[in-house]
């Protein structure tokens, strides 16, 4: 793979999403449904994650995020716990407004290095972006940034 | 029905043990389910990547999941540490069954 065909890839993504994700992925019927999935709230989602455990606000989990997204529907998000990766189990991601709060876990090994995560993702509100890193002494530990956003990403 | 995904690393003249970085997208509306269809007023089910996992030969070294919070054509990147020569698979599953495989060779 080229560096050529990556960045076209990325460059088809980006624009599907920005101008016709409806028009090029919904045309050929959509199954449509009665109701909406169930809501996972913030408290919700930050009790599955910590079993109820106190998480502490920390400076080794390094977040980074836009101030403000014109685009609420591609935020990106960058995540990396300044530790060994040996004591970090866990980064989860989670967006405090949105109906499912929970964004994304990703479960590291070391293997992996370096717990570090990059994404996009979607904030329906001007809201807070949370990073929790779980660690392997059981432990959690966070950052969080508010993130204003012009256009809602979640329909 | 796999679909297109693309996988990159960075660096491409990585030594062993050396940190090297995978990026990878992969196609997918990931519908929300919060989407109303304008015709019928009935709600676009939702459709969304909720596994990635990461085989470094048999080994899966890291697994992700995700909601429909995460945007369209999701763009995912992470670490390895080039420890040997094997194939790096990334596995995308979908909560409707759906399954793409990409495999890259990491030579050391």
């Amino acid at each position: 793979m080229d560096r050529r065909s990556f960045l076209k890839t990325t460059a088809l993504a980006t624009a599907g999403l920005t101008f016709g994700s409806s028009i090029l992925f919904h045309s050929n019927a959509a199954e449509l449904v009665d109701s909406p999935p169930p809501k996972k709230p913030y408290d919700e989602a930050l009790k599955e994650i910590t079993k109820g455990k106190s998480v502490s606000d920390s400076d080794k989990v390094k977040l980074v995020a836009p101030e403000i997204a014109e685009n609420g529907a591609v935020v990106p998000i960058t995540v990396e716990v300044e530790l060994p990766i040996e004591q970090v189990k866990a980064i989860h991601i989670l967006a405090d407004k949105n109906w499912n709060a929970r964004t994304m876990s990703v479960y590291f090994t070391p293997a992996n290095g370096k717990a570090y995560i990059s994404t996009r993702i979607r904030l329906a509100e001007t809201m807070n972006v949370v990073a929790i890193a779980e660690l392997a002494d059981g432990t959690f530990i966070k950052a969080q940034k508010p993130v204003k956003v012009t256009i809602g990403g979640c329909g | 029905m796999p679909r297109s995904a693309m996988v990159k690393i960075s660096p491409k003249d990585y030594k062993k043990d050396d940190l090297i970085q995978i990026s990878t997208v992969i196609m997918h509306p990931m519908d929300t389910g919060l989407v109303k269809d304008k015709e019928t007023g009935k709600y676009i089910a939702a459709n969304y990547i909720n596994l990635v996992e990461v085989f470094y030969g048999d080994e899966k070294i890291t697994t992700m999941e995700l909601s429909g919070s995460v945007s369209a054509n999701p763009f995912i990147s992470f670490y390895i540490k080039a420890t040997k020569s094997a194939p790096l698979k990334i596995v995308w599953k979908d909560n409707k069954g759906d399954v793409t495989e990409k495999v890259i060779d990491i030579k050391v």
